[in-house]
């Protein structure tokens, strides 16, 4: 097919919009992908971490001698013996205004006390792959145990054993956003409801586990790393390493999944480029799942106490939260923001005039938290969403029509929220009605009837929920804002070829979102070609602008604007060139059918391997004032976030005999704007759901009181497979973003924000005729067995 | 390190002669020994299945497959499923339906979903969704991954010819 544009150059058909397969596929699918264990560099040592089996400890001593004595060895390193090598400690990027937040100093080894179980303790590195794990089996480390405290709430409590002994609390730092007068709007409601709601801790879980690749040559070093964040990468490991960022290059290859648990600045990263500069040659890790568990960030592990007030009508007065939040012994990149990131959204797609939410942090012996999928707007959602089905049960009204009540109207945007936040642009009923067209609502409550006859008890959730992503207007989110010590602009650059292919260089950096493809279609319609000539280039930092990377639905919002923005300045060149070939005016040409022609005269018109051939070796007519070569580069700051939305039911089975849940029907009908590739949106959406509905029914990170892991290999770690899922149905609608020019918004994270609140909703509903109320998640068969014995219990008392 | 081995591995019908330690995983030795990095790893415990091979036609876990137990058995590879220009109908299918998305557990998942096929070639969803049980998929909800398996069963017959780059 050809590409039809506008004359403004926006795509109104072309290859936008289009489900094209990705071009990311052909050597993906035959095993030619290029994984950072797959890159051999000659010479390379391998790296064994010693890790802590304490939870908290002090380090007594560290003998290495049996290690060192293998023959292949050729180091092992502590804490102490690298103290010289590293100019600072581990990164932590949010510094609010006004408020302090406890920051321990963490380096890449420790240094006398080991806080989790993982910590690092040591590193052997080696000649063979095996053999310097069995070397760092042999390295004896002596710990003094300290008390562990694992509980965020009994942290809190006086007396409770100390993670930082310096601090003289766990508390890590105290935070509030607030909009309207809530002391009133709770005395004003006609009916209260409360609810103190736990979202435990997960991992992030990527099939492929970090890796690293250090390869020093001269005074610089180039490093491999399994990471989202090259760019961001770059700059902090060059304040930790003290090698000059002109020195290092860092590089993303193919990245085997992310969901967060890859959007870090981590130790082993630092100390991998230290021990490569020190000895001077390359220097390799790679993660073992078991390693990954322990000490890979792990996300959400908030605590909500959640009161919501409301009229007898069902209008909504007010909103007040306080949310515990277990960080884990270490402050990392964003461990104390993402809790906070969740707040933007706090009182979802809903009317609230007074929202108060008070934000705590604790230190536990645990790993650290930070960004996993969804990141604090998942826990949001969780508890609005179950929060406006506790109070339609207590008004004895519908569910769904208390939402509709309280909906903000289609013609009320932009909708600025009680905490100050200008939602840009949304449809919640045109999503809520798509979905009850899809899902017969009367027929499922007969079915429902029929089925609990049979001792069968299916129930249905669902979630209207709306979230924040296209991170981030710089101004909003930065030092002077939020307070992030970051900006979140992103950058783009796109170079036709003299025969009219081109490279797009972006400043994201996927890993499974497939940008290749829907960056090329973009360009594409813009430049008059066809995707398939285009490469799109990401994830080296020696390549192409500067970038912020990929995470928080940020890639096509604003890194794909980037590139639009990019492309049109190219094709505002090509047109110039095109119309001193055609002896016309600028403005006269028009790209059309993959031709840059007179408008008016379609006969008379060029290629873009035509006018580019001109760029690069110009003809006589080329007039001396247009600039040779055929390139652009753009950097887009968002004026706003984007706010995608959508209604979500869920509907479950559960089996009152054994506690064991069975998705058996998932309807989805979201709305990220206007599609650049639909078969790409249905698949974040697909296993976004799937995240949630791992968290909500499976997955959990559980320590035990002593800070020991017990979640920590896949065999205990449950990720759902293929078989306990059903086929998703998903649908859209298309309400554009004012922000952007391609009126997108994300859709990564969507999934995972929208399903934990409707999959537990649907739980509860099926249990409903059996006293049931509440069930924290993961809703595992014991847990809800335990919940339907306790009402019965509780019905015959 | 133990004294080394002298094992015959045929992958992919190609045979070769490796010396290598008794020890040394099957996974390992296709990677790291002979170079072909398209089958990964992604536990310790063989439950992601990323590491999915055939050996003497049947899936394994190459993880959980000594590289002497493969002594001269034949080994085939996502390198060796299809010949270089061609896609074998899975692979056609998973880029067909967006079956992929990291593509990290891809070759694992293809590797089963073939041997799946071999040995039931209609299965159910249901049939499908339980074949692959024992490979792990973080991207896709599985969704697109079933579908493309019911989409290779449906045009069954031998390889398909690599088509361009994007089709339209």
């Amino acid at each position: 097919m050809s590409a039809t544009l506008t004359s403004d150059g926006k795509s109104s058909s072309g290859y936008v919009g289009q489900a094209m397969r990705r071009k990311e596929d052909p050597r993906m699918v035959r095993g030619r992908g290029r994984y950072i264990d797959d890159i051999v560099v000659p010479g390379t040592l391998w790296a064994a971490i010693v890790r802590s089996p304490e939870a908290h400890a002090k380090i007594v001593s560290i003998d290495a001698s049996a290690a060192t004595a293998r023959d292949d060895v050729v180091a092992v390193f502590t804490g102490e013996d690298l103290a010289g090598d590293f100019a600072g400690p581990m990164a932590m990027a949010w510094s609010p205004p006004g408020v302090e937040i406890k920051t321990p100093e963490y380096w890449p080894l420790a240094r006398g006390q080991v806080k989790h179980v993982g910590d690092l303790v040591a590193v052997v590195v080696g000649t063979d792959r095996y053999s310097v794990v069995d070397a760092a089996e042999d390295v004896a480390v002596e710990y003094d145990p300290l008390p562990a405290v694992v509980d965020p709430e009994k942290a809190l409590e006086e007396g409770s054993p100390l993670v930082w002994e310096q601090f003289g609390t766990n508390k890590t730092h105290d935070y509030a956003v607030s909009g309207g007068d809530i002391d009133a709007a709770l005395a004003e409601a006609d009916v209260v409801v409360e609810q103190r709601l736990v979202n435990h801790r997960t991992a992030g879980a990527p099939i492929e586990t970090r890796g690293v690749l250090a390869d020093p040559h001269g005074d610089n070093v180039t490093l491999y790393s399994a990471t989202q964040i090259p760019h961001i990468a770059r700059f902090i490991l060059s304040l930790i390493t003290g090698i000059a960022e002109d020195k290092l290059r860092i590089v993303a290859p193919d990245v085997g999944g992310g969901f967060g648990a890859k959007l870090q600045v981590y130790p082993e990263e630092a100390l991998v480029l230290a021990l490569a500069r020190r000895l001077g040659q390359p220097v390799k890790w790679i993660e073992t799942r078991s390693e990954n568990m322990a000490s890979a960030h792990h996300g959400r592990d908030q605590i909500n106490y959640v009161t919501l007030g409301a009229k007898r009508d069902g209008t909504l007065t007010g909103c007040k939260v306080r949310v515990v939040a277990d960080l884990g012994a270490y402050q990392l990149l964003l461990t104390p923001f993402i809790p906070e990131l969740g707040f933007p959204v706090m009182g979802g797609c809903y009317k609230i005039p007074a929202i108060h939410v008070a934000f705590e942090g604790v230190f536990t012996n645990k790993m650290c938290t930070d960004a996993i999928r969804g990141a604090g707007r998942p826990e949001a959602t969780y508890w609005i969403e179950l929060m406006m089905d506790k109070l339609a049960r207590e008004l004895d009204m519908d569910p769904l029509e208390l939402r509709r009540k309280n909906f903000i109207g289609p013609d009320e945007f932009p909708f600025t929220t009680a905490l100050g936040i200008a939602y840009d642009s949304g449809n919640y009923a045109g999503t809520l009605d798509k979905l009850l067209d899809r899902f017969d609502l009367d027929a499922f409550r007969r079915e429902q009837a029929e089925l609990r006859e049979k001792g069968i008890y299916r129930g249905v959730g669902f979630s209207t929920w709306v979230e924040v992503c296209g991170l981030a207007p710089s101004r909003i989110v930065g030092p002077q804002g939020v307070g992030l010590q970051a900006a979140f602009w992103e950058s783009a650059m796109v170079r036709v070829h003299p025969s009219g292919s081109a490279l797009v260089f972006t400043g994201t950096s996927p890993h499974g979102q497939g940008l290749d493809t829907s960056f090329a279609q973009i360009a594409a319609d813009r430049l008059g070609i066809e995707p398939g000539q285009i490469e799109v280039i990401h994830g080296d930092t020696d390549q192409g602008p500067w970038g912020w990377d990929t995470y928080g639905s940020r890639s096509l919002s604003v890194g794909g604007e980037a590139v639009a923005r990019a492309a049109e300045r190219v094709q505002e060149k090509a047109k110039r060139i095109c119309a001193a070939l055609l002896e016309a005016a600028p403005e006269d040409i028009e790209l059309a059918d993959g031709k840059f022609r007179v408008r008016g005269s379609p006969d008379k018109a060029k290629t873009m391997a035509e006018i580019a051939g001109a760029a690069h070796i110009p003809p006589q007519e080329l007039p001396t004032d247009i600039e040779l070569g055929l390139e652009a580069t753009a950097a887009y700051d968002p004026e706003n976030f984007v706010f995608p939305f959508g209604a979500h039911a869920c509907v479950v089975d559960v089996d009152p005999e054994t506690g064991k849940i069975k998705v058996v029907r998932y309807v989805a009908v979201d709305d990220c704007g206007p599609a650049v590739n639909p078969l790409l949106i249905d698949g974040q959406v697909h296993g976004g759901i799937t995240h949630a509905i791992g968290q909500a029914l499976y997955e959990r990170v559980a320590y035990d009181d002593s800070g020991q892991l017990v979640t920590g290999t896949f065999v205990d770690y449950a990720l759902p497979t293929a078989a306990e899922l059903p086929s998703f149905e998903t649908d859209r609608t298309e309400t554009p973003s004012p922000v952007n020019s391609l009126g997108v918004k994300g859709i990564g994270e969507a999934g995972t924000i929208a399903a934990t609140p409707a999959v537990t909703s649907a739980v509860l509903d099926a249990l409903a005729p059996l006293g049931v109320e509440w069930i924290d998640m993961p809703l595992a068969p014991r847990r809800v067995w335990e919940a339907i014995e306790q009402a019965k219990g509780g019905a015959s008392a | 390190m133990s004294t080394p081995v002298s094992v015959r591995l045929n992958v992919n019908g190609v045979e070769h002669q490796v010396e290598i330690e008794p020890r040394l995983l099957l996974v390992h030795a296709l990677r790291d020994t002979l170079g072909l990095t398209g089958t990964h790893i992604g536990c310790d415990t063989s439950n992601c299945g990323a590491c999915t091979v055939h050996l003497d036609g049947k899936a394994v876990k190459s993880c959980t497959v000594l590289a002497v137990q493969a002594d001269g058995a034949e080994v085939t590879t996502i390198e060796g499923l299809a010949g270089e220009d061609e896609l074998h109908p899975v692979q056609e299918a998973f880029w067909n339906d967006h079956g992929l998305q990291c593509g990290y557990c891809t070759p694992g998942m293809i590797m089963a979903s073939a041997a799946l096929l071999a040995e039931n070639p209609n299965p159910t969803e249901e049939e499908v969704r339980h074949g692959l049980e024992g490979n792990l998929c973080r991207c896709t909800g599985y969704h697109n991954i079933v579908k493309a398996v019911l989409d290779a069963a449906k045009t069954k017959g031998g390889s398909v010819e690599a088509p361009a780059e994007v089709a339209s």
